[in-house]
């Protein structure tokens, strides 16, 4: 009797102490490979900023574990009839220092960011707000977007524009404290001064070394968050972030370099995520150029590639041969329109190709002779080396031209290429992201300097296009265009790769790659 | 000595100058710009980039609006990093690369100068040949190599080491990286230790100190070590470029918060103020350090004595 009484006893004890022992070991350690350049979501443009940034604000619309756009600050919206004018109901939650957060503090952040003086890089990707492009150029003060109400923001569109809530969940769009803005200026992201309303906020931040998010108690969502803290290692070197990662020192890779493949298949099979991923990996052609101006050459170079051999035997990591521009899975489409010459088996295609090249003026007499740039990476090196031997058999004589990754970009903007190794990974998921970069009005994003005034129609109508079906079907013949045309040439569809500690609960691999901290969890 | 001193700082200003001119020319006619991404800017938002660092103006007029800004102690905005000023970064950076560099330095003086002596007072024994062996593979392999292996062995299959990491510059962190940036210098100076040696061991006043029956011990380390360390010495210079290099791999692989990495992030992402800074602090830095390793040989030489 006694002894079972002490038992109970101890059984209370332990349980009454047991919370405080749980969280022990509750930080989360990622190598992110990059430093970032700022944590204002205003003056960011890459991956790696967006993982963290993504993890201290949240936009009007958020992305679930699986990487869906759900409700974020905003609970819940109206759109109109013509689809052109979102009325967002924002949420009753606060910022960390305490602070509400209300529809002016997004209207602020918005017209910041599109404001002319705002040296923004990415504040292009919210042109779709009515009037948006006008401000930046300083040509209006109109705005399309309206505090109705302390928690009610009304947002007018150029066009009714199907993917404006995916896009939402862009770092473009995310809040920022207006009253932390007003009162330090440019140092308000400076710790201390620090206020966000995600689910972390930011309380270190020493260059080069780490910055560490800590779990915002004023959250809305605070009791469903797990994970006490993450430390952002930014550990640009693959291999070493590999290393850390075997030794335990980190519980996350953000990337791993695909020559170590087979190793960590071997050693790590469960923690090695190799999964699809929005994104397209070509060659550009410089159309503006001869004889890359002429469509059989393009088309024939392009025929002769086999794709399958890059994916299967340069790469080995998974990556899927491309016949699309658009990846397939991408939302609001369906399937993409392929390039006619698909599984026509490659002998088929070579000859085809061969015959292109003749009528286009090129033989055994007059060998095609071109340059194909691309930047330092040993992948990209491999790749155009096949490229190469296969492009020889048309009897194309090429030479290989690498430049650091500066020179190259500049080189594409600029037409200094002929054919150039390019790739583009979608800010939103919706066709119309990649599609763009073909548009004549996509400037120097159009590395091809593609001009087609069937495609720039198809894709305006797109644009206007409130149907979704309808849109997806203007917006798959505008692909067929362009994949006939081939002013760029897929290669592969891109995956995500990561490595991921058994540890970590809660990681859905996802086609964006998004894995926000809230929803994971330290077992 | 003190106008010596003087004389030296005075001739370095020139020096400092033309290797900003320099340096300053040569990272912009590189191809490429901070803002040739690959999501290229839109014409109305590229113009505003430019225009708020001044990369719409001539050249000269950068240049010359550089340098007032640095002769004012102003080092700039960073092209890249928008949340720190140049001189913030360099200030978090400089202390992490100088704990490093002055821990290897440390190290491989006294652990090559160790092992030369030895070599010397074994001299032609298997002692002398594995000694000097070592120093020739220590010399042969490069950092980027020795690095990844010191890490694979002691990190991932020992694990008694971090892999990588800063912690605060808990010395856990540091074994390994002053470990790879000392090596090269501990061979260099573990040769030239010997060398030198085996030269004073044979000298007059060493037979003398012998013969008056002086201890071994007194013989090496108070008479022949003193005469021996003046290569030693006048390789500093050298040593201290060569860590300053070396940190520019090392900081990168051990992802340690150092001024060498800022260099290399630096000139890939045409940061050109960032550079500008790490070019002038390792400039002044090995002028610096240079100065006084002359000054020293004075006080260790007789024949060399600064009015």
């Amino acid at each position: 009797m006694f002894r079972t009484a002490l038992m109970a006893g101890a059984l209370a004890l332990a349980a009454a102490f047991s919370p405080t022992l749980a969280p022990a070991q509750s930080t989360l350690r990622v190598a992110n490979m990059g430093e970032p350049e700022s944590l204002d979501p205003h003056f960011v443009s890459g991956t790696w900023e967006n993982r963290i940034i993504g993890d201290l604000f949240l936009g009007l619309t958020t992305e679930a574990a699986d990487g869906s756009v759900i409700p974020g600050s905003a609970e819940r919206w109206a759109i109109s009839e013509d689809g052109r004018v979102y009325t967002f109901k924002i949420r009753s939650h606060k910022w960390s220092d305490g602070q509400p957060v209300t529809a002016a503090d997004f209207e602020f952040a918005l017209r910041r960011i599109l404001a002319p003086e705002t040296t923004a890089k990415y504040a292009s990707l919210l042109y779709p707000i009515k009037n948006a492009e006008k401000f930046k150029k300083n040509e209006t003060k109109e705005l399309g977007v309206k505090t109705v109400g302390a928690d009610v923001l009304e947002v007018t569109l150029e066009n009714p524009t199907p993917y404006f809530l995916a896009q939402l969940t862009h770092y473009t769009a995310f809040p920022v404290p207006k009253h932390a803005v007003e009162k330090h200026g440019k140092d308000w992201v400076k710790p201390g001064n620090f206020v966000s309303n995600g689910a972390y906020v930011m309380t270190e931040w020493q260059p080069s070394s780490h910055v560490k998010t800590v779990k915002n108690p004023n959250f809305y969502d605070a009791a469903n968050v797990k994970i006490e803290a993450v430390i952002w290692y930014p550990g640009e070197d693959r291999a070493a972030a590999t290393k850390r990662f075997r030794a335990g020192e980190i519980e996350v890779a953000t990337d791993f370099a695909s020559d170590q493949i087979e190793l960590l298949k071997k050693e790590i099979p469960k923690e090695t995520r190799i999964s699809p991923y929005l994104g397209i990996y070509y060659f550009a052609f410089n159309t503006a150029k001869k004889p890359f101006d002429d469509v059989r050459v393009r088309q024939a170079l392009s025929m002769a590639i086999d794709r399958e051999a890059i994916t299967d035997k340069v790469l080995k990591t998974g990556e899927i041969a491309a016949y699309s521009f658009v990846p397939p899975g991408t939302d609001n489409y369906g399937e993409p329109a392929y390039v006619a010459f698909k599984g026509q088996g490659y002998d088929a295609n070579k000859k085809k190709a061969i015959e292109l090249l003749t009528a286009a003026g090129y033989g055994p007499g007059k060998p095609l002779k071109i340059t194909i740039a691309y930047n330092t990476s040993e992948n990209h090196k491999k790749i155009c080396i096949a490229l190469a031997a296969m492009w020889k058999e048309l009897g194309v004589e090429s030479e290989l031209f690498n430049t650091e990754v500066k020179v190259h970009y500049n080189n594409l903007n600029e037409g200094a290429f002929d054919v150039g190794r390019a790739g583009w990974i979608a800010d939103y998921n919706d066709p119309q992201n990649f599609l763009f970069l073909m548009q004549t009005s996509s400037g120097k994003l159009n590395y091809a300097k593609y001009s087609s005034p069937g495609f720039d129609k198809l894709m305006d109508e797109a644009n206007r296009t409130v149907d979704l079906k309808k849109r997806a079907a203007i917006m798959r013949e505008a692909e067929a265009i362009s994949m006939r045309d081939l002013p760029n040439i897929p290669i592969y569809y891109y995956v995500s790769k990561n490595l991921v500690s058994p540890k970590v609960k809660g990681w859905i691999d996802n086609t964006k790659d998004i894995h926000r901290t809230r929803w994971l969890s330290l077992g | 000595m003190f106008a010596y001193v003087v004389r030296r700082i005075a001739a370095a200003i020139p020096t400092l100058a033309v290797i900003v001119t320099i340096a300053f020319f040569m990272m912009r006619v590189a191809p490429g710009g901070p803002f040739d991404l690959d999501r290229a800017l839109t014409p109305e938002i590229e113009a505003r980039i430019k225009a708020a660092y001044r990369l719409d103006q001539p050249l000269h007029r950068q240049y010359l609006a550089y340098v007032g800004d640095v002769l004012s102690g102003d080092f700039g905005p960073s092209f890249k990093s928008r949340d720190f000023t140049v001189a913030e970064l360099m200030a978090a950076g400089f202390p992490a690369s100088l704990r490093i560099g002055a821990a290897a330095i440390v190290l491989a003086i006294l652990v090559g100068m160790g092992l030369g002596t030895l070599a010397a007072l074994r001299q032609n024994t298997s002692v002398d040949y594995a000694t000097m062996g070592l120093a020739m593979t220590g010399i042969t392999i490069p950092n980027f190599v020795m690095a990844p292996l010191l890490t694979l062995v002691f990190g991932v299959y020992l694990a008694l080491l971090p892999v990588a990491g800063w912690n605060e510059g808990a010395i856990r962190n540091l074994v390994l990286p002053v470990i790879v940036l000392a090596l090269p210098q501990i061979a260099y100076i573990a040769r030239l230790t010997r060398g030198s040696m085996v030269e004073v061991l044979g000298a007059n006043y060493i037979r003398t100190a012998r013969a008056k029956g002086m201890p071994e011990r007194i013989v090496v380390v108070r008479h022949a070590l003193k005469a021996a360390a003046l290569p030693v010495v006048s390789y500093l210079g050298p040593a201290t470029a060569g860590i300053l290099t070396g940190s520019v791999v090392v900081e990168t692989i051990f992802d340690l918060p150092g001024m060498g990495r800022y260099f290399v992030q630096g000139a890939l992402n045409r940061d050109y103020t960032l550079v500008m800074a790490t070019v002038i602090v390792y400039a002044a830095l090995i002028i610096v350090l240079n100065l006084i390793v002359d000054l020293l040989y004075g006080v260790l030489d007789p024949k060399v004595r600064h009015p």
